[in-house]
Formats: C-alpha cells, sequence, structure tokens
C-alpha cells in the first residue's frame, strides 16, 4: 500500500497553476526523487503535503488518511517530516534544543507539570533528551549540541535541519534540497548519510535535488516536474533516456 | 514522595525567607522608600509577565497596562462591591479580620487573574494572524479599549476611579511579602518553562513559527497559552496594587504604562526574565530617586534610555540571564587577565 498517495493536486495563485494535476504515490520504504527545473513547482509540492498550502483541487492521503484542512502541526503529528530548502533552524537556540523543539511531539508531561516542575515531568525530560541526542548522533552532531545553530558552519545547519526532522520521528520524511550549496564530495557524504538514516529510522525519503547526478545515484525511482506538471516517472535509467527530461533540463533543439 | 517533601520544603523555604527580609526591609526603611520598593515589585511582576509574551513567545504585545487594568479593577470591584453582598447572604463566611481578608484578598487574586486571562484570550485570538508591527496596534489598541470600558463604567467610579479599596495587602512587611511572592511565583515559572523540553516550543515560535508549525508545536495553543499566562499575572499584579494604594483611576493604566512596560522588556534584553526584573526596577526606582534634580529628573532619565539603547541595542542581558556559574566565569576571566603583565 502507498503510504503517500497524490490524486489530481492541483495548487494556483491567482492565474497561475504552480503545481498542476498531479497524481503520484510513494511506497513504505522507498527513497524517491523529486527533480526538475528552477520553478517547477517542487517546493509547492512540499508545501501542499505538510499543510502549509491547501491543495485547490485534487487531495493529499497520507497513511490512508486524506489530509485536507489539516494545520502544519497536525500533518507533522501523523508523521510527515520536513527540512527547508532555506534553512530554518530556530537560530537563538542551540542544536540540542533545535532537536529538543521537534521531539515533544512524543512528550508525555503536559505544559502544565513542565511549569510546575513535578517529578514525572523531569524523568520525561530526560528520555526526551535522550531520544534528541540519539536523533543529534544519527546526522554526527553530537559534538555541536551546544553550539547556537546559527553560529554553525552551513554543512553542519543543513545536517541539524535532518536531524530535527527525525527527532519527530515520521514515517515520511521530505528533504528540500539538502546538499544545495555544497561541494560533489560533501553531497556523495551526504547522501550515504540519508541513506544510512533511511534505514536505522526506517524512514521513508522523498527528496528534491536539483542535482540529477545526485539523485541518480540513490533513488530507485524519480518524478519529474516541469512547470508544475508531472512530466516523467520511472528508474533513474529512465529518466536520464527520456526526451521530455532533456528537453526541460537542456532546452528543445530548434530546427 | 521524596520528591513532593524537597518541593514543599523548598517553597517553604522560600516563604520564610521572604518573610524575614519583609520584615526586616518593613522595619529599616523608611515609608517612602519602603512605597518605592513596593512599587518595584509590581513592575517586575509586570514586566516579567510581558516578558513571557513579548520576550519568550515572541509576540509583539505592547498593550500590558490593559491587562493589568482588567485584574486591578475586577480584583477591587469584588473586594468593595461583591464581596459585602456575598458575605451578608451567606453567614458562614462572615469571618474575623485576619482570616477573612486573607480570604478576600486570595478570591480578588483568582477573579482578577481570571479576568485579565479572559483580555488575555481576547487579545491572543488576533495573534494568530497577525504578527509583528500589526500586532502592535491590536494589543495597543485593545489595552486602550480596556481602559475606555472602565472610565465609563459609573459602579467602579468612571473617571473619578475607584476609592476606599480595603488595604487587604497590608501595609508593612505583609505587603512586601505578597508583592514579591508573586514575583517569586512569576519568575520560577518563567525559569521552568525555559528549561523544560515543553517549554522550548515556546522559544520556536519566537524563533520561527513556520519552522515550529512543521515540526508538530501547535502555534496557535503555545500563543494563546502565553497570553492568558501573561496577563493572568498582570492582572494579580494589578489586584496588588489596587489593594496596597487602596485606590486606582484609569488614567493609571493609560498608553503610557504599556508603554513603560514594554520598555522595561526591550531595555532588559527580550526575553530574558533577570533583564527584565532588573530594567523594572531601575524603570520605577531611578525617576523617583532622581527627583532633587527637579525639572531635570524626565530629561535625564530619557537620556540614559537612549544611551543604553545605542550602546547596547539588544538590551541590558540580550538573551542571557544572570547565573552564577556565569558571574564565576566572568570574574575569574577577569582575575586571570589582571595577572598577566
Amino acid at each position: 500500500m502507498s503510504l503517500l498517495e497524490l490524486r489530481g493536486v492541483t495548487r494556483r495563485f491567482g492565474g497561475l497553476a504552480a503545481v498542476s494535476n498531479i497524481t503520484a504515490h510513494v511506497d513504505t520504504g522507498e527513497l524517491v526523487g523529486l527533480i526538475g527545473p528552477n520553478g517547477a513547482g517542487k517546493t509547492t509540492l512540499f508545501n501542499l503535503l505538510t499543510g502549509v498550502y491547501a491543495p485547490s483541487e485534487g487531495a493529499v492521503v497520507f497513511d490512508g488518511r486524506d489530509t485536507r484542512g489539516m494545520r502544519p502541526c497536525r500533518i507533522a503529528a501523523l508523521g510527515i517530516a520536513r527540512t527547508f530548502q532555506n534553512i530554518r533552524l530556530f537560530r537563538e537556540l542551540t542544536a540540542l534544543q533545535n532537536v529538543k523543539v521537534a521531539v515533544n511531539l512524543r512528550a508525555r508531561a503536559s505544559l502544565f507539570s513542565a511549569v510546575i516542575d513535578t517529578m514525572g515531568q523531569r524523568a520525561d525530560d530526560a528520555r526526551l533528551e535522550a531520544l534528541a541526542r540519539e536523533c543529534l548522533t544519527a546526522m554526527g552532531l553530537e559534538h555541536v549540541g551546544d553550539n547556537r545553530s546559527c553560529d554553525l558552519p552551513y554543512g553542519l545547519q543543513r545536517r541539524l535541519e535532518i536531524s530535527r526532522a527525525l527527532a519527530t520521528r515520521p514515517k515520511l520524511l521530505l528533504l528540500d534540497e539538502p546538499a544545495a550549496g555544497m561541494n560533489p564530495f560533501e553531497k556523495q557524504d551526504l547522501m550515504q548519510l540519508i541513506r544510512t538514516v533511511q534505514t536505522t529510522f526506517n524512514v521513508t525519503v522523498l527528496l528534491i535535488e536539483h542535482d540529477m547526478k545526485v539523485v541518480m545515484g540513490i533513488c530507485k525511482r524519480i518524478y519529474v516536474l516541469d512547470y508544475g506538471q508531472l512530466i516523467a516517472e520511472g528508474t533513474p535509467a529512465e529518466i536520464r533516456a527520456n526526451p521530455k527530461v532533456i528537453a526541460a533540463y537542456l532546452g528543445e533543439e530548434t530546427i | 514522595m521524596r520528591w513532593l517533601a524537597l518541593r514543599t520544603l523548598t517553597v517553604l523555604g522560600c516563604l520564610a525567607a521572604l518573610a524575614v527580609v519583609s520584615k526586616l526591609l518593613s522595619a529599616n526603611l523608611d515609608t517612602y522608600v519602603f512605597l518605592v520598593v513596593i512599587q518595584c515589585g509590581v513592575a517586575m511582576t509586570l514586566a516579567a509577565s510581558l516578558n513571557l509574551i513579548n520576550g519568550i513567545t515572541g509576540q509583539f504585545s505592547i498593550g500590558h497596562a490593559g491587562f493589568y487594568a482588567a485584574g486591578a479593577y475586577v480584583g477591587a470591584a469584588w473586594t468593595v462591591l461583591w464581596q459585602p453582598i456575598v458575605v451578608r447572604h451567606v453567614p458562614l463566611l462572615q469571618l474575623g479580620a485576619p482570616v477573612g481578608d486573607t480570604l478576600t484578598l486570595l478570591i480578588a487574586i483568582v477573579v482578577g487573574a481570571a479576568a485579565a486571562a479572559v483580555a488575555g484570550v481576547v487579545v491572543g485570538l488576533p495573534s494568530l494572524r497577525l504578527r509583528g508591527d500589526y500586532l502592535a496596534i491590536v494589543t495597543l489598541g485593545f489595552g486602550e479599549v480596556i481602559r475606555v470600558v472602565i472610565l465609563n463604567i459609573d459602579a467602579v467610579g468612571g473617571a473619578r476611579g475607584l476609592t476606599g479599596i480595603p488595604t487587604l495587602v497590608g501595609s508593612g512587611d505583609l505587603a512586601f511579602f505578597w508583592v514579591f511572592g508573586l514575583v517569586l511565583a512569576v519568575v520560577a515559572l518563567s525559569r521552568n518553562l525555559m528549561r523544560t523540553t515543553r517549554g522550548l516550543t515556546w522559544l520556536a515560535v519566537r524563533e520561527d513559527e513556520i519552522a515550529a508549525d512543521a515540526m508538530g508545536v501547535d502555534t496557535t495553543r503555545v500563543k494563546v497559552s502565553a497570553f492568558v499566562v501573561g496577563s493572568a499575572f498582570a492582572g494579580v499584579a494589578g489586584v496588588m496594587y489596587a489593594h496596597y494604594f487602596t485606590s486606582i483611576s484609569p488614567d493609571v493604566f493609560g498608553m503610557d504604562m504599556s508603554i513603560i512596560i514594554t520598555t522595561m522588556v526591550v531595555l532588559g534584553g527580550t526575553g530574558s526574565v533577570s533583564g527584565s526584573l532588573l530594567a523594572a526596577i531601575v524603570l520605577t526606582a531611578l525617576p523617583e530617586f532622581l527627583r532633587f534634580m527637579q525639572d531635570y529628573r524626565m530629561v535625564i532619565f530619557s537620556t540614559m534610555l537612549v544611551v543604553v539603547m545605542l550602546t547596547r541595542p539588544q538590551g541590558m542581558f540580550g538573551h542571557g540571564e544572570i547565573s552564577f556559574a556565569k558571574l564565576k566565569q566572568l570574574f575569574g576571566r577577569r582575575a586571570a587577565g589582571g595577572a598577566k603583565p
């Protein structure tokens, strides 16, 4: 059964259809790539999946549930976590605190017990901190836990975003250009790490990436978006040979 | 069980210490200075409670005097207008002075807090759609609305104000005990909040609302909670004020009061509890102690504010707090630096 299903999803901004009539699916355990040129609608699609935007038409079904009308925090609680293309960390908080915010979804103690500082709350806090540290370690950030997140180097900030998303214990992890701005070696490292994390955390991944080479390396299945339309779907080899994809990326031959 | 015993002991210890300090101060300070100290306590509560909304949750609210007024008026209305009626009809409540007065004050605190909290919800709701300067305008306007409504209620004296409120808070050491007990409560709450994982969600809303939402933080709930808790404490500060100074009038709770409370939070360093407290003391005590300068008083006061903001735009403490560890570090470094040739 599909974990995530998009049924004819469309999103219009005024007269512009940023995403138009997309039908796609992601199965449990997959690592699916989503590629496309600038402005193709990839991030808009992520915003639709996470409830930042509501679809103008169509439906997003996650884990058998229609997520229409749900607020982002509800959808996060259902099990979709994301990273942001333009890094959105809680800048003044430390790396560990960033992850702890996300780990709250698994908290048992109430806000009231936090405020009056009960025993049960302390035990719960210790448990949550352990979970948060686990997520930091998974992304190789255990040494920078006490650094303010805005002081971290760029590459680590990107990793921290993934770590924070993992802390919500998602079923589906949406990564929005996690390797943007990295050199080819760093990209390879990161992709390796993503693959490791995928198995250890047992999470399904949908990955936006600009760089075709990177996606081709780790994704078994790829969707290609152009001008808000789904123009191709298939294995890396199929995508590479698809004339529509080549046209979208390289431009068409004019005769 | 051990925890409960320890906690009870801590609370009792704090109260005992507070009682001793109250006795000492009320015995040794002259009446005028003591009055200023009480005013500082009320201001500290106001600043720390606004800091919960403005500093910790990042919702730029600048109409705090409205909540302060709601608490003061509803609390005083209970004591002056409703309590005598209730007591007349319920003979069981006709208690002697110390017990009866304390009970009346406690109920005044509860109704004052509740009234301010309701006002907090009403303002908190627009905060779900507005942010930054737009929210500021709404909160400022709402604060004025509360004042104008009070101005037009004859039962609480309208523009003349409500007078003849019994000094339930007491005048000497008891007043200090109540007012600074309240300060301790709001500080303890802020501190616990900022130390726990749950409390981090409030800071996350300040830092990045969209990211917080995506990480499963119910931002609506956080923002409304912050407004409710912050305004409830302001309401209790109002109850204290009313039952200490025995008369209140709408002009005490005007826009300038809102601005002063906001200034305390900004000057202290938005988000810093200790900063808010210190700024509250400075902004309350300084104008009083500069009185010997007569006409130049406010000039000097304003100049000092400008100088502080120019030299430390992030406020006196930034996001930081006073802590013994940091003080030790600071003095340790000083000593080490001094030892070098």
